[in-house]
């Protein structure tokens, strides 16, 4: 029994089908909501109210053709995609969306997985580095020079951010940080700070506006993605979406209380909070204009990193408070 | 380490061909080169073929967004050589349609600004009201790009009252967005962090390198074809030069912006005072041996034609200065020093027109300095010969 539930946790929910599909759905919220926002109708076309058409993007770019570059580094530019999709679906399965039951801890869930997830969700990061340099076009080396450099402004406040609450918490494990929030809600209010902070790293770490910097096209082309097509480019879309999903789960596990209820209920609670999360991702998306590299280290480290300390500090003097 | 980007002559950023190349040193430009010659149509040549009436036409394909001011500059030239006057009414509709024509523009650069500085709404904002202007255009004239509505001697349609009343209506509505755009190009911080101190040009150097236009007028100098040299109409409408001190790519979209309302000014200003009588005279269909230069302030900057006849129903040599090829010197020298990522923001903000400035090429030789006009043939032949020589390598090197 045990066998067959560690299967479907991996195959179908929350694993490999579900985030798929649920990857499309987010894409599909995201482009519907910025189209709405700007006074566009967005995808309309394809499936009810478009819903299918993120699917039909990946099957249609699956089916394009796939071109190596002659000078790139063949195994390193082929094998990118696929590891950079393996480690975010592999980070999925580390939220506590179905196995958040403290009483019977899963493989998946243990002391120390939130540094893991953060792990995990830095690796793509990486991964774009590695495929603008390994595609050794101009536009691409420049792309990934850019998303190392933003790596710098972001990644430590993002850290500061999302750790406090664990402070708070006690603890370093997501199912028992969540499960703290939940008992306690009014102390999530403690960490709204630091939400608001995670939100804009986030969106820094997902490269979108206005940190889409490594891929801004009127000024670099493709930037990191210039030299890769079909199923490679697919693949990377997919995970950019996915890690979307991982991002936001992750945000709403730490800060929104997590997704109780067992599978179904858990699932709604899943699906809500990371819309809401997303929501905000769209808004930022929308009503800002692309900043330059030095620009967003400079914010980073001007504003985010302070802030995040600030947001420490309240969340150390909290905990001696109620102790 | 140094190396050289090229961006164009297909870019996503360049919607025409152009080549710019920027010698980089990290993400700092520290030297541009910009290469003329992917889209020339042989215009100038063309016109020499086609009669007085015919090239009417001819020039208002120059260029897609200012169609209406080259062909009002070469009518205006026209009129000159055949010694004609058109009446008030046919100049006071001219002149509506180029101011009609310079809102649209300006609201087209403001989409593309925002786009250039990834700020998507902003485009898609002011691209939908651009529709409202492109509306009005197709009621006066009945195309929304080619207008067609100059004539030698005057327009060819004339306006009613319901039309009169249609603009002025849609005029309010432009002008309550209008002024939100220009708190939204002020304020929203991400996008004025883009803008502001980017692409600066002093106003020494925008005089000496002959900028034109919005460029020159963002950085102080009040200079303005309709001010310094009044064509048609414009010594009796009131209207005011926008400048701004700031001479940065922030400055030319205040201006831009500021021209919007002078434009609203003005556009009401002839509809409230339109003259009665007819919209054209008659005019000859030979022009007697001589020369004209015309002046033109487009969207863009100063346009000059110049025209000269030999007594036949067909110009001798028509030569156009577009307003985009007086700006492109005053580019490189903006675009020096600054940031990769300011290069499409600088370019955009001469809101260049590649086709209307294109020149011929000819090709020099690096070592010898020969120069030399090739056909398209032989120069495909010779970069097959060039890509077969080269061998091909791999080159990815590992930095970790």
């Amino acid at each position: 029994m045990a066998t067959v539930k560690t299967l479907i946790y991996l195959i179908v929910y929350p694993g490999l089908l579900f985030l798929f599909l649920y990857s499309t759905f987010v894409e599909w919220y995201d482009r519907k909501l910025y189209a709405r926002l700007q006074n566009r109708m967005g995808p309309t076309h394809t499936g009810r109210f478009g819903l299918l058409q993120p699917i039909a993007d990946f099957f249609k770019l699956m089916a394009k053709e796939d071109i190596v570059p002659d000078r790139a580094d063949r195994k390193m530019f082929s094998a990118l995609p696929a590891v950079g999709l393996a480690i975010v679906f592999t980070a999925m399965l580390l939220l506590p969306v179905w196995n958040y039951s403290l009483d019977r801890p899963s493989v998946t869930s243990f002391n120390g997985d939130l540094i893991v997830l953060l792990y995990l969700l830095s690796l793509p990061t990486f991964i774009f580095f590695l495929a603008g340099w390994s595609s050794t076009n101009l536009f691409s080396t420049i792309g990934g020079a850019r998303v190392l450099t933003m790596l710098f402004g972001y990644e430590v406040p993002l850290f500061l951010a999302v750790l406090s609450p664990a402070v708070l918490a006690n603890s370093w494990r997501l199912a028992e940080i969540a499960a703290f929030y939940r008992q306690r809600p009014a102390l999530a209010l403690v960490n709204l700070l630091g939400f608001v902070i995670a939100l804009i790293c986030v969106q820094a770490k997902l490269e979108r506006t206005p940190f889409d910097i490594p891929h801004a096209e009127t000024e670099i082309v493709g930037g990191t993605f210039t030299e890769y097509s079909g199923k490679k480019l697919a693949i990377f879309r997919l995970m950019m979406d996915a890690e979307m999903v991982v991002a936001a789960g992750l945000l709403a596990t730490v800060f929104l209380g997590g997704f109780p209820g067992g599978a179904l209920l858990g699932l709604v609670n899943f699906i809500v909070k990371t819309l809401v999360v997303i929501f905000f991702l769209s808004l930022i998306r929308a009503t800002t204009s692309r900043i330059r590299v030095d620009q967003v280290v400079s914010f980073a480290w001007k504003y985010l990193a302070p802030l995040a300390i600030l947001q420490l500090l309240i969340v150390i003097l909290v905990k001696g408070l109620l102790s | 380490m140094k190396f050289q980007i090229p961006i164009g002559p297909q870019h996503p950023a360049l919607k025409e061909p152009i080549s710019l190349r920027m010698t980089v040193e990290g993400e700092i430009i520290r030297d541009a080169d910009l290469r003329l010659g992917y889209n020339h149509r042989g215009l100038e040549k063309l016109a020499e073929q086609k009669t007085w009436i015919q090239n009417i036409y001819l020039t208002e394909r120059i260029c897609g967004i200012c169609s209406h001011s080259h062909t009002t500059c070469y009518v205006q030239g026209v009129e000159k050589l055949m010694e004609i006057e058109p009446p008030k009414r046919g100049q006071y509709i001219r002149y509506l349609v180029s101011e009609l024509e310079r809102i649209h523009s300006h609201l087209l650069w403001l989409g593309v600004a925002g786009h250039e500085a990834g700020f998507d709404s902003f485009f898609m904002y002011t691209w939908r009201d651009r529709e409202i202007v492109m509306d009005i255009l197709e009621i006066i004239s009945g195309n929304r790009v080619h207008y067609g509505i100059n004539t030698i001697g005057g327009v060819r349609r004339d306006l009613d009252e319901q039309q009169v009343k249609h603009i002025l209506d849609s005029l309010a509505i432009l002008r309550q967005r209008s002024e939100y755009y220009q708190h939204l190009g002020t304020n929203e911080p991400s996008f004025v962090a883009r803008l502001a101190g980017v692409g600066y040009l002093s106003r020494e150097d925008a005089i000496a390198l002959c900028a034109v236009g919005p460029t020159v007028r963002a950085s102080g100098v009040p200079m303005d074809v309709r001010k310094d040299d009044p064509y048609g109409i414009y010594d009796e409408v009131p209207f005011e030069v926008c400048t701004a001190e700031t001479c940065d790519v922030l400055g030319r979209t205040v201006v831009r912006i500021k021209e919007l309302f002078q434009c609203y000014n003005i556009i009401e200003y002839l509809l409230k005072n339109l003259p009665t009588g007819p919209v054209a005279v008659r005019a000859p269909r030979r022009a007697k041996p001589n020369e004209v230069v015309s002046r033109y302030e487009a969207p863009r900057g100063e346009n000059i034609h110049y025209i000269k006849s030999n007594g036949t129903d067909k110009p001798e040599r028509l030569k156009v200065r577009a307003p985009t090829l007086g700006n492109y010197a005053a580019t490189i020298k903006m675009l020096k020093n600054g940031f990769i990522a300011d290069v499409p923001l600088i370019f955009a903000a001469i809101d260049p027109c590649i086709c209307c400035a294109e020149r011929a090429v000819a090709l020099v030789d690096a070592r010898s300095g020969q120069e030399k006009i090739i056909s398209m043939n032989a120069l495909k032949q010779l970069s097959r010969q060039v890509a077969a020589g080269n061998a091909r390598k791999r080159e990815a090197e590992w930095p970790l």
